[in-house]
């Protein structure tokens, strides 16, 4: 009878479980890659909207209030998206006619508000709060990023938990003061940090921020 | 007889199990159960998924439920599985290699069905590996400062332990049952699972290197294993369960329980596949010994805690043995100690160790007895916490119900495999023990 296991038998198994294990590298590699992705982030990803809306134009351009829009970000959880009449507070004045407006027009025609498309998602068991945020000195721009320069919107930042934590367990440096909170191009202690280098120490303990307590579980997982 | 035919008589009659199985018609039926059991354990696991944990009875006050006290339950069996095989094997007890390869074969499938039970009792399972300390997007890692964290580490590094002592150990039987299979799928599925072991001597001291270093590991797990199991509880500040006799406690109680197990297994074994002349009436007297000696350690445990309580004086200890002893679920306290020491005491007869179905029955009340103990201990140390407000019973939902059910066919199922499929046996080390013996010339 011929022999079932060639010599050769002993250095096949061999190459496979090396293959196998060279498999597993390879497949943590390819995780681990793409959990950092913008693939995966969707960071610089642009979101389909009803209505092609620019913060570039409105905000660098006209020079127009987060809060103008976003009324309920300091007294509530969410920011909040506008309400037709507020769009249509300029919009019934100026490009009336626009094409790229008109659904705009038909929501306040029929009573039907505009469902636009998250940009900045949270998975559901964050309880994100605007309102503490905003009112304690951290700024707009430190989470949705630049949008002054975005003629479409989309994520700034990978909301990964590790982008909560980084500031959650050293909040000073991210401080501002609070009448800065929605400019975007604000750089004035850029200048000159060593003149202001107390302030967020300050603030953080005028404000009552204890880094100790931000970093338990339960202030975003309740 | 020489020794020879003795020697070629022996693996016959081990590695012809799996080739030609002896009573196939009621290894089909018990096959049969254990697949129910085992869809009875995905319509479970597939409800907890989908519905959520809500889908169980367990809730504050009483957070750990059935999952928790099957998980050390099924643990503390297949500790006596490394403590037969690798402990003996160290200590040159020969005898214990008509024991062994099914001991261990029942380690490895008991940790699995206890490996499951944390992970389908985390609120998302499917994020079970957030438990390992690797490098993530959200820059945190485990508390390892804390039991629930040793637990994945104890665990997992048993369940390694456990597959190589077991893999090890089997392969020069599975190159026995290769050489004898007369099938070619037979020759290559046994060839390729016996890794072209050929019998060379250097092949044998190097099995005998990896095998006893294997088991020196082994066995040390067994005791760090159960006793971390133990600081889950005793690391809390739970009334009835802050104590420090609970590391021996838990380990004696999974020997305990383990080999009441071993036993059962060992008599039925004997009876299904005929094996009364490699499992003799020597081990099941050994085992009767064995469970005996274990069984009283563990009373010492249960009287340890006891007399704790009453030296400390603490009210709140005081009052959780009150409702131990006499609370809404003292049945299961006093079934403990019924089940687990009553019938034990039987086996300080010789003649009760010799009889099959008597050490058969007193291993399944043990192995009962064992596992109301664990309820208990979970159960009556917290449904009544510190304060009235936190006050609560806890009754066991059906689906938990089913998934122990069904985590029986997660035991049986690949049990009865390797029964059919594999030598339960090792036949070279029994050769080897009945020469040493003498025993083979009768044999």
């Amino acid at each position: 009878m011929a022999q079932i296991f060639t010599a050769s038998a002993d250095m096949r198994l061999r190459a496979i479980l090396l293959g196998i294990l060279i498999l597993l590298v390879c497949l943590a590699t390819f995780v681990g890659g793409y959990a950092e992705s913008s693939y995966g982030t969707l960071v610089g990803w642009v979101q389909d909207q009803p209505v092609p809306f620019s913060h570039e134009h409105h905000v660098a351009g006209l020079g127009i209030d987060c809060r103008y829009c976003h009324t309920s970000v300091e007294t509530s959880a969410k920011a909040g998206l506008p309400a037709t009449h507020i769009c249509m507070s300029c919009h019934s004045q100026i490009w009336t006619g626009a094409a790229m407006l008109a659904p705009v027009r038909q929501s306040l025609a029929e009573s039907k508000p505009l469902e636009w498309n998250r940009v900045a998602r949270l998975p559901d068991y964050v309880y994100f709060d605007h309102s503490i945020h905003v009112t304690k000195g951290v700024p707009c721009v430190s989470c949705h990023g630049r949008v002054d320069q975005m003629p479409l919107m989309s994520r700034a930042k990978p909301f990964q938990m590790k982008f909560c934590l980084d500031c959650h367990r050293d909040p000073a440096p991210n401080l501002r003061p609070p009448d800065e909170m929605t400019r975007m191009d604000w750089t004035d202690w850029d200048r000159d940090p060593g003149a202001h280098k107390e302030y967020g120490a300050l603030m953080a303990k005028t404000y009552g921020i204890e880094p100790a307590k931000l970093t338990q579980c339960n202030i975003c997982h309740r | 007889m020489s020794d020879i035919v003795a020697d070629a008589r022996i693996t016959d009659e081990i590695t012809r199990i799996p080739l030609r199985y002896p009573h196939p018609r009621i290894w089909w039926a018990f096959f049969a159960v254990s697949l129910l059991l085992l869809l009875c354990f995905a319509v479970s696991a597939a409800v907890l998924l989908i519905y959520g944990v809500g889908m169980w009875g367990n809730n504050i006050p009483v957070n750990w439920g059935l999952a928790i006290s099957n998980y050390i339950w099924f643990l503390g069996i297949g500790h006596a599985g490394t403590l037969i095989s690798a402990l003996l094997l160290l200590l040159g007890a020969h005898w214990r290699n008509s024991l062994n390869r099914f001991a261990e074969a029942m380690t490895l499938f008991a940790v699995v069905c206890a490996g499951l039970y944390p992970i389908l009792h985390l609120g998302r399972p499917w994020y079970f590996y957030w438990m390992a300390p690797y490098p993530n997007t959200m820059t945190i890692s485990p508390q390892f400062k804390s039991p629930l964290s040793w637990d994945f580490f104890a665990v997992l590094t048993y369940l390694t332990v456990s597959v190589l002592f077991w893999y090890i150990g089997i392969i020069p039987d599975l190159a026995s049952v290769r050489d004898r299979a007369k099938k070619r799928g037979q020759q290559v599925f046994y060839g390729l699972l016996s890794l072209g072991w050929r019998g060379s001597a250097r092949h044998w001291v190097r099995w005998n290197q990896a095998y006893r270093m294997t088991a020196a590991i082994a066995v040390p797990l067994v005791v760090s294993v159960h006793s971390e199991i133990s600081l889950l509880f005793a690391a809390g500040p739970i009334p009835g369960w802050n104590s420090t006799v609970f590391p021996p406690y838990f380990v004696l109680g999974a020997a305990f329980s383990g080999f009441a197990v071993v036993l059962m297994i060992a008599v039925a074994l004997r009876h299904a596949l005929g094996l009364a002349d490699l499992v003799t009436g020597r081990h099941l007297d050994l085992l009767g010994r064995f469970l005996l000696a274990t069984g009283l350690m563990t009373a010492y445990g249960y009287w340890a805690e006891i007399y704790d309580t009453l030296y400390s004086g603490e009210q709140q200890d005081l009052a959780t043995l009150t409702d131990r002893l006499a609370g809404t679920y003292a049945y299961s306290y006093w079934s403990a100690v019924i089940l687990n020491f009553l019938p034990l005491q039987l086996l300080w007869f010789a003649g009760i160790r010799k009889k099959p179905v008597a050490l058969f029955l007193i291993g399944l009340s043990v192995t009962v007895g064992m596992w109301y103990e664990r309820y208990m201990l979970l159960t009556t140390s917290l449904y009544r916490d510190y304060l009235v407000s936190s006050w609560g019973e806890y009754h066991p939902s059906i689906w938990e119900w089913g998934l122990y059910l069904g985590m029986l066919g997660v035991f049986f199922t690949p049990f009865l495999l390797f029964i059919r499929f594999l030598p339960v046996i090792f036949a070279f080390e029994v050769k080897e023990a009945l020469r040493e013996t003498g025993d083979l010339e009768h044999a």
